[in-house]
């Protein structure tokens, strides 16, 4: 069924989802990463650990946004990016991201964020010096896009952590899944 | 202004701690899934309990902190303060939440889980429904203990699930 109204905006989208203060999800997650960090031996493996679980939550927040969104079909991988930066990143974080440095075909770019919850009161000391500390960010993309058919790679280009001036994701579409209708047609 | 952030980003980081401990590096010994869940919670009990005293005079008695717990600091984390607090005065508190927010997106009835289970391993289905959420409550223990702890109560504290979605807290304070 078509959407009854257009696509919320994103002021309208996060004022329309239950929110908590985000202190608790930011010590949450940091508090997440420092037991893991303790319970891991490498830097290497708590990153792919906060990639796995960001894609787990990727899967699942996915059908929540557009269950509000009232996002319809996208057309491409452009549209689609367009989406998350300007309407799901502020619906779950309450920030936006910029969609830029798109490629020459249309199948990668960067989202930069200049605001994010989940860092606030976080230092990192200098033995994290590998730490990918946002990566459940880029876990919840890939899972988040792997569900409305498209495989993508998400690297940190720019972290603010590591005296960066901006968040900067850099998100590559390697596969477009074309999608199978499990019935056939009886014609 | 205080920032906000939508509550499924605190649900899904949640979720996903207990699956990564319970299910993936300590799936077979639930005790060390347990302790590490707790001290997660412990040290976000402690941090927030230093953002939310900032303005506060100091609580005279044990009594005037955990009030505090159940009125204002549940209320900045769950929306509602605790429902009913009862003491023997001789150091046990029991805290209850008649619809702790954090459970009313579990399973209830595990039998009903088990009945639509379409493996014949329908018990165990039932079982892990229970057991992750019993997992998942020594998170917001670790948070009271954590709370506690840094307004200078050293205690233990155990959850009670057996009325769902109603939860009790047991705060047991060491002396």
């Amino acid at each position: 069924m078509p959407p009854l109204t257009g696509p919320k905006s994103g002021d309208a989208l996060f004022g329309s989802v239950e929110r908590v203060n985000a202190e608790l999800f930011t010590l949450t997650y940091g508090a997440i990463v420092r037991q893991l960090l303790t319970d891991l031996e490498e830097v290497e493996e708590v990153n792919k650990q906060l990639d796995q679980m960001g894609y787990n939550i990727g899967t699942r927040l996915v059908d929540e946004f557009l269950a509000k969104s009232n996002v319809s079909r996208c057309v491409d991988f452009k549209e689609t990016a367009d989406v998350i930066a300007k309407l799901g990143f502020k619906m779950f974080l309450g920030v936006t991201a910029t969609v830029t440095n798109w490629d020459a075909e249309g199948t990668s770019c960067s989202f930069v964020l200049e605001d994010n919850p989940l860092v606030d009161f976080v230092e990192l000391p200098d033995t994290c010096q590998g730490l990918q500390y946002c990566n459940v960010l880029s876990g919840v993309i890939r899972g988040a896009l792997e569900m409305v058919s498209m495989k993508t790679e998400v690297t940190w280009v720019r972290d603010m952590l590591r005296g960066d001036d901006a968040y900067e994701m850099r998100v590559k579409l390697t596969k477009q899944v074309p999608e199978e209708y499990p019935y056939k047609d009886d014609d | 202004m205080v920032r906000e952030v939508a509550e499924s980003c605190v649900d899904g980081v949640v979720m996903e701690m207990v699956a990564a401990y319970c299910g993936r590096f300590y799936a077979a010994k639930p005790e060390l899934a347990a302790r590490r869940i707790e001290a997660i919670g412990f040290q976000v009990g402690h941090q927030l309990t230093e953002r939310y005293t900032m303005e506060r005079p100091r609580f005279s008695d044990h009594l005037e902190a955990i009030k505090f717990i159940c009125k204002d600091f549940w209320s900045e984390l769950f929306k509602k303060q605790i429902d009913n607090l009862k003491t023997n005065h001789r150091g046990t508190f029991v805290l209850q939440d008649n619809r702790f927010r954090w459970l009313t997106r579990v399973s209830i009835d595990p039998s009903v889980e088990s009945m639509d289970a379409t493996d014949n391993d329908s018990a165990t289905l039932g079982d892990s429904a229970a057991q992750t959420t019993s997992m998942l409550l020594y998170f917001p223990c670790g948070i009271i203990r954590g709370a506690l702890t840094n307004l200078g109560i050293s205690c233990s504290v155990t959850a009670d699930m057996s009325n769902l979605p109603a939860c009790s807290f047991v705060v047991r304070i060491k002396t």
